[in-house]
Order: structure tokens, then sequence, then C-alpha cells
């Protein structure tokens, strides 16, 4: 049965335009009902993947398929499948926000008979009732985006495309449309991109993080801060000998080491950044071996990596490869 | 074929909705009245040859190099500019019927428009006492004529907005396009150097595709199918090139 692929499968994608590849083989799979977030920095293929997936542009080579059908040799189907919001959201300006969801759920072939109490559905879901009848143009940005976004699941399709949905928005806007993202959670498959990050990591299932049109890491958000950044990080406020502190740090775990060190404040306590390549918990061995060589110790955090330490991290690695091929093979 | 008719109501109604729609029928009524006016007064001065509709048609290329390019340039350049055309093609909808639907909609405008001057010979018919004015032969010829040179100008404008998504390059190649068709083609006819043997073919196809020989055809009312297949080929080819255009520019984007 059809019904039991992956939502989304992609394998080995290639898309080169004029001699530029965006788009370097590009492989990955996404379940049904799963929320994905595609991250990368500008340029590194996201809205070019997006629209590949779409049917709206052509690949090199390589295959995609959405719920088993080839978006290459099966457009049509395809784009049944699918509900997508491109990149700055692009709308008619002269149309009433009511006429324009009828107007595309007549083009997404929803019969008449359902047409109308569906749009008064997404009207509500994305708190638009009260601007149903309002010319698109003279809406704000974040109404804009929130009839992109209704217009996307409008149809219902299994998949949703939103190339970044938050862009622009103000704080409160983006909570509302990260609300309404969540709720269309084990419903719909979605992809979104973006490169906001907190963003990414508290909508997303799983994030594919794209450097330069390949998959750099992916993996959830927890995930990936373990497998890109490897060790841990700690915050030590400390005063006292700091000449001896490596050695005495070495004795603890070898590989901890003092990455950065501010200067003592007037109580002679300075704020000193810690990294290990061990994951596993480090903070008591280190208090304890510091209270008995008698420092005088402020504070002992460990530093909890945020998705965009991953992020950075995950980029520069990928440049590092490029720069010295030998390193990756190796 | 299934979405055309949706396309299509879409367009109608955005072009009726649209306050500039009636500011541009508003306009061209005006300047075909001034026309129309001139030709009467014409005719109060000295008696003429040809009847008022006769000579009225004869100035159809003016309009047409005018209200063509505006009423065609927006169709898909302003798609592409806005970035809606990305929405339009990831619907189950064919370029195909995206390029009909719009065409349909740019030719019923101009149809329409056309089709208000017929005011004029109403005018004329209840305030004129002289029924020699009113000659219904190059009546009904002149409105065939502009109903099936339209199908053709107007295509042409449909596809000069595909090349283009700037709007006012879209509207200059479209005058281009259509002065090339009428004017260049009568004058390539009255050209000395086609008269050479050796260039025989190339004058009977000019020949073939002279515009006002093909009006004077219709208003003294021959409809000829040579001129039919040429304005439906013409259209045809026009329109082929509107969705091979749009497309390539996607593949190549």
């Amino acid at each position: 049965m059809p019904d039991q692929s992956p939502a989304i499968e992609v394998s080995h994608l290639v898309k080169t335009y004029a001699g530029m590849t965006a788009v370097a083989d590009l492989s990955f799979t996404v379940a049904r009902g799963e929320i994905i977030g595609l991250l990368g920095p500008n340029g590194a293929g996201k809205s070019t993947t997006m629209r590949i997936l779409t049917g709206y542009l052509p690949a090199n080579s390589g295959t995609v398929r959405v719920c088993g059908h080839s978006v290459a040799s099966e457009p049509d189907a395809v784009k049944r499948l699918i509900g997508y919001m491109p990149e700055n959201n692009p709308l008619p300006e002269d149309m009433r926000v009511s006429e324009y969801l009828y107007f595309r759920g007549r083009l997404k072939e929803i019969p008449r008979r359902k047409l109308g109490p569906r749009i008064d559905e997404v009207l509500e879901l994305c708190d638009l009732k009260r601007n149903r009848h309002k010319i698109i143009g003279q809406l704000s940005k974040g109404y804009r985006q929130r009839v992109g976004i209704a217009e996307a699941i409008l149809a219902e399709p299994p998949v949703i495309i939103m190339d970044e949905p938050t862009i622009g928005l103000d704080p409160h806007q983006i909570i509302i449309v990260r609300d309404l993202i969540a709720g269309l959670r084990g419903r719909m498959t979605v992809i979104i991109s973006s490169h906001i990050l907190p963003e990414i990591e508290m909508t997303c299932d799983r994030v594919l993080i794209i450097n330069r049109g390949r998959v750099v890491a992916q993996g959830s958000p927890a995930d990936l801060r373990r497998e890109v950044l490897g060790g841990s990080a700690y915050t030590l406020v400390v005063a006292g000998d700091l000449v001896a502190l490596p050695a005495l740090l070495a004795g603890v775990e070898p590989t901890l080491k003092i990455t950065a060190t501010g200067a003592p404040d007037a109580a002679g306590f300075a704020t000193l950044s810690l990294s290990a390549d061990r994951a596993d918990e480090l903070g008591e061995p280190v208090l304890l071996a510091l209270v008995a060589h008698r420092y005088r110790v402020r504070a002992l955090s460990r530093a909890q990596p945020t998705l965009e330490d991953v992020f950075l991290a995950a980029t520069r690695r990928t440049w590092d490869a490029k720069h010295n091929p030998a390193s990756v093979s190796a | 074929m299934k979405h055309f008719f949706t396309l299509l109501s879409h367009e109608l109604r955005m072009l009726l909705v649209s306050p500039s729609t009636y500011i541009a029928a508003t306009a061209f009524l005006f300047f075909m009245g001034f026309i129309f006016t001139g030709i009467l007064e014409n005719y109060t001065r000295t008696p003429q040859d040809a009847s008022p509709a006769n000579v009225f048609f004869q100035l159809f290329w003016l309009p047409v190099f005018f209200m063509v390019p505006l009423l065609t340039m927006k169709c898909l350049a302003e798609e592409r500019r806005l970035g809606t055309i990305e929405t339009l093609l990831t619907t189950p909808v064919t370029t195909t019927e995206v390029v009909l639907g719009k065409y349909t909609a740019a030719y019923a405008l101009y149809l329409s428009l056309w089709g208000a001057t017929g005011g004029f010979f109403y005018i004329l018919k209840r305030f004129s006492s002289d029924p020699r004015l009113l000659d219904l032969g190059p009546l009904v010829g002149g409105y065939t004529f502009i109903a099936v040179s339209g199908l053709l100008f107007v295509a042409i404008g449909v596809f000069a907005s595909s090349l283009s998504r700037n709007q006012a390059v879209a509207g200059i190649l479209a005058f281009v396009m259509l002065a090339a068709l009428i004017v260049g083609g009568r004058w390539l006819g009255e050209a000395a150097f086609l008269n050479r043997e050796i260039l025989a073919p190339a004058k009977a196809a000019v020949d073939y595709a002279q515009i006002f020989a093909h009006y004077e055809d219709f208003t003294r009312g021959v409809i000829d199918t040579r001129h039919l297949l040429f304005y439906a080929s013409g259209t045809a080819v026009a329109l082929i090139l509107s969705i091979l255009s749009v497309e390539a520019k996607l593949i190549h984007s």
C-alpha cells in the first residue's frame, strides 16, 4: 500500500543554476506526521530544495518522492498532496481574503459544497475571521503570513511545505504561527525552513542542517548537540591561583581545558569557560578538587549549548571539509 | 482543462472589480468617439465614397497599437514579478490552463471594449435622417474583422507579457511586435526589392500576411478561410510560444 511509504523521500538530489550548484547530492527522508526544520545559512539550498519538492522546479538529477509518488513523473499527483507557502509569501494585492481562499480552494479541487465550511474553518484556525473581508494588499505582514498559512492548509494536504513562515513577524505573531504549526502535528507532515534557530527548536521534531546543498547534520535538537559538539562546556567563577588551575583541572579529567579567561573583578573572581571532550557530568569532581586546593568558588555551571552553537559548528565543519578534504576521509 | 473556467472566471472577476478597467474603457471610448465625430464632420462638409463604418474600422490599428499592449502587458509579467506564479503552478493547474485563462479574459475585455463602440452607430442611426450613412455590410464585416484579428493581436500581447517580468518592457515589446506585423507587413508588401524573381516565395508570404488587405476583404463581405486560418494559426503559435516561454523561464530560473 502506497500509504505506508514515507511522506518525503529525497535521494541524491542535484540542482545547478547556470553552472552554480545549489543542491549537491542531497538525501533525506521525512516520516508521516513529522515536523521537520530545514536549517541553513542564506544560499544553502533550502528554498531550491523546497521548490523541487513541490514540483515547481525540475531537478538536474536524483529522485524525490512524496507519499510514494515521484515528483518528476507524476507532478499532478504530487501537487494534490502538497500545500506550499513560498518564500516571502506572494499574494495578489487586490483580492479579499475570503475571495482568495475561495479561488485557491477551487484550484485545489475542493468541491464547492465543502469549500465554504472549510474556509470558515481555516479562517478560525488562523485567527483571520475578523479580516475575512479585508483586501490582502491592506493587511499587515503578520496577517498576510497567516493568509499564506491558511492557504497552505486549506485543502488538508498530507504534506505542508513552508519556506520561512515566520520571517518578518514580531515575537507575538511568531508565537501564534508556531502554535499553528504545532497544531498540525501528527495530522500533517510539515517542512519549514528558517534561520531563526529557537523557532525550529521549539516546533520541530527533527532538524536538518543544510550547507552548500548538502545535509551536514540531522536529528532532534538534543541529538544534534551531542553529535556535533561532542563534549561538554562549563562556566566557572573562581578566585585563587589561576596559573596552577590548568594542571589541577587536567588532574580531574585530561581533556578538560580552559577555553577563555575573563579579567578578575574587584574581589578577585574571574569567569572562566571550560570545555571537555566527555559528555557526562564533571561538575562534582571539579568542585571537590577546587575546594581541596583552597580555591574560592562562586559558581560552576554546565553551559547548555544552543542550537545556534550546533548550527555554527556544523556549518563550520563543512567549510573545513571543503578546504582540506583529507581530514574528512580520515 | 478542469481549471480553465476557474481561472477564467477569476480573471474576469478581477477585471470587473478593478477601477483601472473602467478608466481604460472610458478613455478608449472617449478616444474612439473623438475619431468617430471627426469622421462624421468630414461627411457634413463633403460627400464621401465609403460609409462611416468603413472609415472608422480602417483606423483599427490605432487603438490596437495602444489598447492591446495595455490590456495584456500585465497578465503574465505581473504574476512573475509578484511571485504568485509560484503558488499558482504548485496547485494542480497546468501552464496551458493559466495562459489560456489569461488570454481568454484579455480577449473578452478587448471584444467588449470594441463592442461598446457599437453605441456610436446606434446614436448615428437614431439621430441621422440619412439611412445611407449606416451601411450594414461594412459594419458587420468590420466587427467580424475586429473579432477575428483580435485573436491574434491579443495572443501576441500575451506572448510579449510572458517574455518579461517588467510590465513596461512587456508593453513595449507587444507594441513593437504589433507594429511589425501591421505596419511592417504593409511596408514589406510595397518594398521594391521583394519583386525580384528569386524572392517570389517571400513576396507571396508577405502578401498573404497583409492585415490591411484582410480588413478590406472582410468589409467587402468576403470571409476567406485563408484569412481565418492565418489568424487562427498565428494565435495558436503565439499562445504555444507563451506557454513554452513560461515553462522555459522555470527551467532556466
